[in-house]
């Protein structure tokens, strides 16, 4: 066995954190971890927001970000311990044999140069190669990519080109100085599902191409299985466990791991129609305020009385602006929604407070859905005052249900949002729209801000909550497990128009349509081999490219 | 059309027409409000018939919107009209005060915007050091005093006390370049402490700002020195906001050289805008104040220009 | 209330004592206000303890008075700014379209000319009165706090309790005063204090160009013009107000950065 490539020993890390009205102290947010890496090997780092992976990825560079510092351990790379180095040694290492690839390459490109210059300027700055020789290494890079136009895309600006090909530039200023490590850090997190995979892909190869070794870190683990030898689970700066990819994903050791292996695990029954929907919207065309052309074109879909009806697409695929347009935000240019047997005004203003009542809607960001000024007891009572007149003792006693309902409980009342956590904000706006008795409520995105096994929590409520209240759901979400985890229909929305809609078990049913057979096959499958596989039976290429 | 090209031709378009609304607002300011004209010059004790021969003369009968637009073209042509007080052709009169306000200006921008540029990256370089608190405390102090007392405070040191530069600010035509430095060395050293505070915290708030963007921590890790990281990353997107934060500042100075003039009795457009709104001489008070507009707009359509021509989105369109 | 720093402790108790003083003027004044009571510029004493001005009253007792009329001036000036700026940026922000297009650029046009510029164009034609004084510097003033309210308002507008409030069918008056100026208060009462150190200097420069508070009445800028011709003979009577305006201001500083800094974010505690 030869010497590992990077060796870390006993990390630790600790940062200083300013709480709003406290003094600013220091905290761990890592704990003692240790872990080598050979040549030429990926290792995983997967764990949920506050594990610490970016962290420890940014320590192989000897780097901190903002108030991070490394307080203790050793981090070994080529045979040197890095955090006992000098300035100028790190800063050969920094771009030289370690680089790096960050999760939004918009941001990490500066704006004011060419990409060629930014590919290429580790290179020749650490003296590796020559101008010449670095700008015939980009090309070629770029060609390995399956960037278009290799020979000619350097000398574009960065917002000249599209989110997925500038991702793929990060890479190839990553890879361009031939270096021995690179630490990708959630490099595709930030694309949409169809282009995830053909950087993932694109990605895949040139580590395999170049022999480097890598970090890749993520939260996704179904992502990190199609591109990693070994994997490190990490949860609040421990290790929890470490082992082959195929050990990780087929038998998994600890509970934590055996929990993120099987998330999404929710059983739902599709329902089939029953009586009259409770919304149908009819021809929906719709665009927005002094534009010139249509997000909506001609949207058809119904939702049953206590069932779900999914809408899935991509970023500006019109899902959204659908929610817009049935709430009322945006009136549309044509067509018409009916809900609960009587048509909708189209705009909001002008519905009667029973319509605004049985309608209701969940955020994404339950961050910015909540008055930050105000008690969860405030939040939720308002719609019980409101529309229900309800007050003093009474209306306690039914914020309290509601907060029982919700699984948090009496002692929550007087809290602020910012004193909870992300799945329990979430949860507060469940009970603020139940509150009011909906027929229906819009879920737009309402997991994916949060970590897999919170979200996995939200849906199990909100399907419980669905069997008690027999409020019917409309589900915004460009997320397929989520879909198949809780909706009775499937609406697939892709550039403004519904692609494919009908049953559960129908939608996801081949035959299929060129679009919805690339969006299905996209999403990552938690097995080896997956990701070769897709790319090998694609129909179709996707759009981010 | 190249959009640069559109969008610098849009912003001068506003600028121009900034400036006749500007010119609109002044003249009715000056018209509708109590006060007359005709009354000011000849007192509480004039007869009537003299009233109204001076209104006559003066054109005061004429519907206002005739005189809006005399008033308007003659200022087009260099024509301000004649000052009530003393007779006097305005034009004339501004003509050498206006070139002293600007040598005075000019000289405290040339002292102060390099100073300032060069202390605001010394805070950015050692943020949150003694040098970065030193100067957020003089910036404190300097914005906490009003710019005529700083005046008086350093004539009383300097000009009083350690007699290096005279107390008064007189210059004329027959002094030379060395003489007119050496008299207005105490109003350039207030104007320069007075823009210097806001253009540090400024400059250094710009530079902070870019300094904390992605590409930074790229190029970081890029393994470059802080200097190629400051000059190849952080300037050439900074150009813009610090030009801005210049430009501002010298609209700041067009406010503070009225004040500063008054202190040290220096024969500029300052000087002669005060003395004529204490005596009411509404012909005199709207040129100046339609010259100041001028520049105040004219500076902060430069600062606009330069950061539409040093967007990268704009000059590389897609 | 446990966690206020010392500097902000600092600048809440001068800020009172300036406060204190100028209401209860006549009571800590050693001599009448207009009362000349020695000789010109007698050098501090017992008697005087900051000597006398330019006719021989007592400076510490014009000093006293100057304040009163300077933070009176000043806080009406304030108040008008305040309330002015404030509820039109909100209605703006709020109501959208063409409402907040024409306040708004009407706004941009009286900010394209500089304040102290358009003050004396106006004050040419005006009396110059206490209340014209405090009416002109606070209309003018209030363009400022129009703008920043309204950013902010735009800020929180956007926000999705404030799209759920409105679902909800709330009206405009609850979505104002519920849901958006409780967030957009702390912003806006830093602001406060420095619109009152920025209208304490405009209202003594104001004096200072003759055009501010008429004598006998004193006030701070007036006491510098009284007093200025005392400098190049070397004394330094002139200079007191610079004292006084620069440690109220300071203070006023201070207790503004804290209440700005203790809550920043939106998403901050219970401020």
């Amino acid at each position: 066995m030869s010497e590992p490539l990077l060796k870390v020993r006993d990390l630790k890390i600790g940062a200083t954190v300013y709480p709003p009205g406290e003094k600013p102290h220091d905290i761990e947010i890592v704990h003692g971890v240790s872990f080598d890496l050979m040549p030429g090997k990926v290792l995983g780092l997967i764990g949920e927001s506050g594990a610490g992976k970016s962290t420890i990825g940014l320590s192989s560079m000897a780097y901190g970000r903002g108030g991070v510092k490394i307080t203790g351990g050793e981090v070994w790379v080529n045979g040197r311990d890095i955090l006992k180095s000098k300035l100028g040694d790190i800063r050969k290492l920094r771009g030289g044999e370690v680089t790096y690839v960050s999760q939004s390459a918009a941001a990490s490109f500066n704006p004011a140069k060419t990409i060629m210059e930014q590919v290429i300027e580790a290179s020749v700055e650490q003296g590796k190669f020559s101008r010449r020789n670095a700008e015939a290494r980009a090309r070629a890079l770029f060609a390995k990519l399956g960037l278009p136009d290799p020979d000619n895309i350097g000398s574009r600006y960065p917002h000249q080109v599209s989110g997925g090909q500038l991702q793929r530039c990060m890479t190839a200023l990553a890879l361009c100085p031939e270096p021995d490590l690179v630490v990708f850090d959630e490099p595709t997190t930030a694309l949409d599902v169809t282009t995830q995979i053909d950087v993932l892909m694109a990605i895949k190869e040139a580590i395999r191409d170049t022999g480097v070794a890598a970090l890749y870190i993520t939260h996704d683990l179904a992502v990190v299985a199609q591109v990693s030898d070994d994997i490190m689970v990490l949860r609040n700066g421990d290790m929890v466990e470490y082992g082959s990819v195929d050990q990780i994903i087929n038998r998994p050791q600890e509970e934590y791991t055996q929990a993120l292996v099987s998330v999404r695990s929710i059983e739902h029954e599709e329902k089939s129609p029953t009586a009259e929907p409770v919304l149908s919207v009819r021809n929906i065309t719709a665009r927005y305020k002094g534009t010139k052309f249509d997000v909506l074109h001609n949207v058809n879909v119904d939702l049953y009385p206590g069932q779900t009806l999914a809408v899935v697409g991509e970023s500006g695929s019109g899902k959204s602006t659908l929610a817009r347009v049935i709430t009322g935000l945006l009136p549309p240019r044509e067509g018409e929604i009916s809900f609960a047997g009587r048509t909708l005004t189209p705009d909001f203003k002008h519905r009667t407070r029973e319509d605004l009542r049985e309608l209701q809607m969940i955020y994404q960001m339950a961050d910015v859905a909540m008055n930050p000024r105000q008690t969860v007891g405030t939040i939720i009572g308002r719609p019980l005052e409101f529309y229900f007149g309800l007050r003093g003792a009474e209306k306690k006693k039914r914020i309290i249900e509601l907060l029982d309902e919700i699984e948090l409980g009496e002692k929550f009342i007087d809290r602020y949002p910012a004193e909870l956590s992300g799945g329990q904000k979430q949860r507060v706006c469940i009970a603020r729209a139940l509150a009011a008795k909906p027929k229906m409520i819009i879920c737009d995105e309402v997991t994916s801000a949060l970590d897999p096994l919170v979200a996995d929590g939200i849906l199990k409520l909100l399907l419980n909550l669905q069997k008690i209240e027999n409020v019917a759901y409309l589900f915004i979400t460009h997320d397929l497990a989520t879909v198949r985890a809780i909706s009775d229909n499937i609406a697939v929305m892709y550039k403004g128009k519904v692609q494919r809609y009908g049953g559960k078990t129908q939608v996801l049913s081949p035959p299929f349509d060129d679009y919805t057979d690339l969006l299905l096959s996209s999403v990552p499958e938690m097995r080896l081999g997956w990701l070769e596989e897709v790319i090998a039976n694609r129909k179709m290429e996707s759009a981010g490219n | 059309m190249n959009p640069i090209v559109k969008l610098v031709a849009q912003r001068v378009a506003l600028s121009l027409l900034l400036l006749l609304m500007i010119s609109v607002l002044i003249f009715v300011g000056t018209m509708i409000l109590p006060g007359d004209v005709a009354q000011s010059i000849l007192g509480q004790s004039a007869t009537p018939e003299a009233l109204a021969n001076l209104r006559a003369e003066l054109g005061l009968n004429d519907p206002p919107l005739t005189r809006y637009f005399q008033w308007l073209f003659g200022a087009l042509q260099g024509d301000l009209g004649t000052a009530l007080t003393s007779g006097q052709d305005i034009t004339a009169a501004i003509g050498s005060r206006l070139s002293n306000t600007l040598f005075l200006a000019f000289w405290a921008a040339v002292v102060a915007v390099p100073l300032a540029i060069f202390l605001g990256l010394l805070a950015v370089r050692y943020k949150d050091r003694w040098p970065d608190k030193l100067i957020s405390a003089v910036t404190l102090a300097s914005i906490s005093i009003p710019e005529f007392l700083i005046g008086y405070v350093l004539m009383y040191l300097i000009a009083v006390k350690l007699r290096w530069f005279p107390s008064v600010a007189m210059i004329n035509d027959g002094m030379n370049l060395w003489q007119k430095l050496n008299s207005i060395a105490l109003p350039v050293a207030v104007l320069t402490l007075v823009v210097l505070a806001h253009m540090m915290r400024m400059t250094r708030a710009a530079i902070l700002n870019v300094m904390q963007s992605a590409y930074i921590e790229t190029a970081e890790l890029k393994g470059l020195s802080s200097f190629k990281i400051i000059w190849r990353h952080a300037f050439p997107n900074s150009v813009s906001p610090i030009v801005n934060v210049v430009m501002l500042n010298l609209a700041y100075l067009v406010v503070g050289v009225v004040v500063i003039e008054v202190v040290f009795v220096y024969p500029g457009m300052g000087q002669y805008l005060v003395d004529h709104v204490s005596k009411r001489d509404v012909p005199v008070v709207q040129a100046c104040g339609l010259i100041f507009a001028a520049v105040y707009i004219g500076l902060n359509m430069i600062a606009d220009i330069v950061s539409i021509l040093s967007n990268p989105r704009l000059r590389h369109p897609k | 209330m446990k966690n206020i720093p010392v500097s902000a402790l600092i600048g809440l108790f001068f800020t009172a004592l300036y406060f204190l003083a100028a209401i209860f003027a006549p009571l800590l004044a050693p001599y009448g206000m207009a009362e000349v009571v020695g000789d010109v510029w007698e050098p501090s004493s017992a008697e005087f303890l900051l000597g006398t001005d330019n006719i021989g009253r007592d400076l510490l007792t014009r000093m006293i008075y100057g304040g009163r009329t300077t933070i009176f001036i000043a806080t009406m000036a304030t108040v008008i700014s305040f309330t002015t700026g404030s509820i039109l940026g909100i209605f703006a922000a709020v109501s959208g379209g063409w409402i907040d297009q024409c306040l708004s650029r009407f706004v941009d046009l009286i900010m394209s000319i500089p304040t102290l510029i358009f003050a004396l164009v106006v004050l040419s034609v005006t009396p110059v009165t206490v209340p014209m004084l405090i009416l002109v510097m606070g209309l003018l003033d209030s363009t400022r706090v129009y703008r920043l309210a309204r950013a902010v308002a735009v800020d929180i507008e956007v926000m999705d309790f404030v799209e759920a409030a409105r679902l909800r069918g709330e009206r405009t008056a609850w979505i104002i005063f519920r849901e958006i100026l409780p967030n957009a208060l702390s912003p806006l009462v830093a602001e406060m204090g420095l619109r009152f150190i920025f209208m304490v200097l405009f209202v003594s420069t104001l004096s200072f160009l003759g055009l501010g508070v008429q004598p006998p009445e004193a006030d701070w800028g007036g006491i510098v013009k009284e007093n200025k011709d005392g400098i190049v003979y070397g004394i330094p009577a002139a200079l007191i107000p610079a004292f006084a305006i620069a440690t109220l201001a300071i203070s006023v500083n201070l207790v503004a950065d804290w209440v700005l800094n203790r809550t920043t974010s939106l998403k901050g505690g219970r401020g």
